[in-house]
């Protein structure tokens, strides 16, 4: 029983950041176990994609190709990763904190009969390893150990978390290639799917976030978003005053029931600071807030409060930005 | 069809965090309330009572006081309760959570189960997976809309870019996102029925669970410590003229924060 274990999901032919950032840590995991990290790539036709993990710290990259791995199921991608676990055992399983990570990995919990932390920010490496992530929607955070015995240690890491190590050109990784066992029935009949691309970096993932609130009063509102949006490459986000009033669709709403972001730059556009939006928005490295009503809470969070108008400032602050980032 | 529906009680969203003496999260004083993804899933639950009939069954784990959570389900328009209450239960992690509610939904013997796919407390993540696993059914997490005819459902489940549309046989598990259903108000009328709602009370014994199977003792992961978020020292306001205040700030980016 041995080895750390990184799940590099992949879209498109291509890995997200989280996968490296699991592949950096994981190094470190592995050296503190004194034990060897792998990735794990399922799909059809993905093995192409292997010698890039290799760059950032993998040592191993296990290969399962099937055509039923083409596209995600629960059942399909529960059932690969379990044949994987028992024949090689590993001691920690990271996914990507990401719609599949976090569907697959409390299944694959299950099925091998251990433990699962989900949303992991820090690892701890002090003892025992233990798998820090927030609680209360952020307001505390919890330090998880698993017991002795329970093996493999299984987590899903948040994007953006965890730093990259440069990668290493050339370093090579072993590619294991294995085999498809009997999937079972596949009870989940993927119908449809459909991508919502405003062209734009993902919330969880974006170093700039524009998000808008009851301020943006409506469609134009979050048009002067956008357009301050599309100068920075952010992602659009909104409250979930913004989200009810069906100015923009649920996926972007930031807070405790919505997604949780760690931008560099967070700008709350006539947000008033909602303890539930205000735990969404924590990791941020600096945030600006724009509101008319001096009191808003939102100011007392804020690196850098402007009372005014949103209506006023965004088109300035666009024009701003625009100068700011040609003369980079 | 006969829904059931897992429910949680937690802590109110506004509820200040604060560690007791002996670095335990400290629950004197907070209001508690149903999980915010437990009611998504309730309010669901009783508009496909109210479109095709059945019967709407809120299961909940906890002490006497978790009854206030399922009463509001009740008020809500759920028609019982079960609350599953055992000393043995205390300290238990995920997978005694959701083995327990494999046992009592055995026993319920639903057409569909609906629940929160994480809780805005603790936010494990976990126990309808892992209910899924043990029951042997189909699991759908991440719901925000749900069709159903002819013994299937149709399940619009969130991705981190979009949504998909997954199809499967009923009994199924689905874990309600927000967008799923928005939860009505419970009204004067729904409180004063819900009073004369039955919530029956089950032991481990009740549903065939060994309590050494459960509990602080099965604990398959631990938490260490709780630690507090450290605040944000915010609280800057820039003053002056807008057109002077914005540029200022977005200078401000560069030369202070040095994020842009």
């Amino acid at each position: 029983m041995a080895g750390i274990w990184v799940f590099a999901d992949h879209k498109d032919g291509a890995f997200r950041r989280v996968i490296f950032e699991m592949l950096s840590e994981g190094k470190k995991i592995a050296d503190f176990l004194g034990e060897e990290l792998s990735a794990v790539i399922l799909g059809n036709n993905v093995e192409s994609l292997a010698p890039q993990l290799g760059e950032y710290g993998a040592e191993k990259v296990i290969v399962l190709e099937d055509a039923k791995l083409a596209s995600y199921t629960t059942d399909a991608y529960s059932a690969a990763l379990t044949s994987l676990i028992q024949k090689h055992q590993p001691t920690v399983l990271l996914f990507p904190n990401s719609s599949t990570g976090l569907d697959v990995a409390p299944v694959v919990a299950q099925k091998v009969n251990t433990g699962f932390v989900a949303d992991v920010t820090e690892i701890v490496y002090e003892g025992k390893l233990q798998f820090k992530r927030p609680v209360y929607a952020g307001k505390a955070y919890a330090s998880i150990a698993f017991a002795d015995a329970t093996r493999p240690m299984i987590a899903t890491i948040r994007p953006k978390a965890m730093d990259v190590a440069d990668p290493q050109a050339g370093k090579t990784a072993a590619i294991i290639k294995e085999t498809a066992g009997d999937f079972g029935d596949i009870r989940q009949i993927v119908k449809d799917v459909i991508r919502k691309a405003s062209g734009r970096v993902e919330l969880t993932e974006a170093d700039v976030v524009v998000s808008g609130g009851r301020g943006a009063k409506g469609a134009d509102g979050f048009k002067l978003l956008e357009t301050l949006a599309d100068v920075l490459g952010a992602a659009v986000g909104a409250s979930r005053a913004a989200v009810d009033e069906g100015w923009i669709d649920n996926q972007f709403q930031v807070g405790q029931t919505g997604k949780v972001v760690a931008p560099q730059l967070y700008i709350a556009c006539g947000i008033s600071g909602a303890i539930q939006h205000l735990a969404g928005i924590g990791a941020s490295k600096c945030i600006i807030a724009v509101n008319r009503d001096p009191e808003a809470e939102i100011f007392k969070t804020a690196d850098y409060g402007i009372v005014a108008d949103l209506f006023e400032v965004l088109p300035i602050m666009t024009e701003e930005f625009k100068k700011l980032v040609a003369s980079a | 069809m006969k829904i059931v529906v897992c429910a949680k009680q937690t802590f109110d969203t506004e509820a200040v965090i604060a560690l007791t003496a002996d670095g335990q999260v400290n629950a004197t004083g907070i209001t508690l309330i149903i999980d915010p993804y437990s009611e998504f899933a309730v309010e669901q639950a009783i508009q496909m009572k109210e479109k095709d009939g059945g019967e709407v069954i809120v299961l909940t784990i906890g002490n006497a006081g978790a009854q206030s959570a399922i009463r509001h389900a009740l008020a809500m328009g759920a028609d019982s309760g079960v609350l599953v209450d055992d000393p043995a239960i205390a300290g238990g992690d995920s997978l005694a959570t959701a083995l327990i509610l494999a046992k009592a939904l055995e026993k319920l013997n639903p057409d569909i189960i609906l629940g929160g796919f994480k809780s805005s407390d603790i936010a494990g993540a976990q126990v309808l997976p892992r209910v899924s696993s043990i029951l042997n059914l189909p699991n759908v997490n991440v719901a925000t809309h749900l069709e159903w005819a002819d013994g299937k459902a149709q399940v619009t489940r969130e991705l981190d870019d979009g949504v998909e549309i997954i199809e499967v046989a009923l009994p199924a598990i689905i874990g309600a996102q927000q967008g799923l259903a928005e939860p009505r108000y419970p009204s004067v009328k729904g409180i004063m029925q819900s009073k004369k709602k039955p919530i029956n009370t089950w032991t481990l014994a009740d549903i065939g669970v060994d309590a050494g199977a459960v509990g602080a003792g099965a604990a398959k992961t631990k938490v260490v410590q709780y630690t507090l978020k450290e605040a944000r020292k915010g609280g800057r306001i820039i003053e002056g003229e807008v057109p002077d205040v914005t540029k200022e700030v977005v200078q401000l980016t560069r030369t202070e924060a040095k994020v842009i």
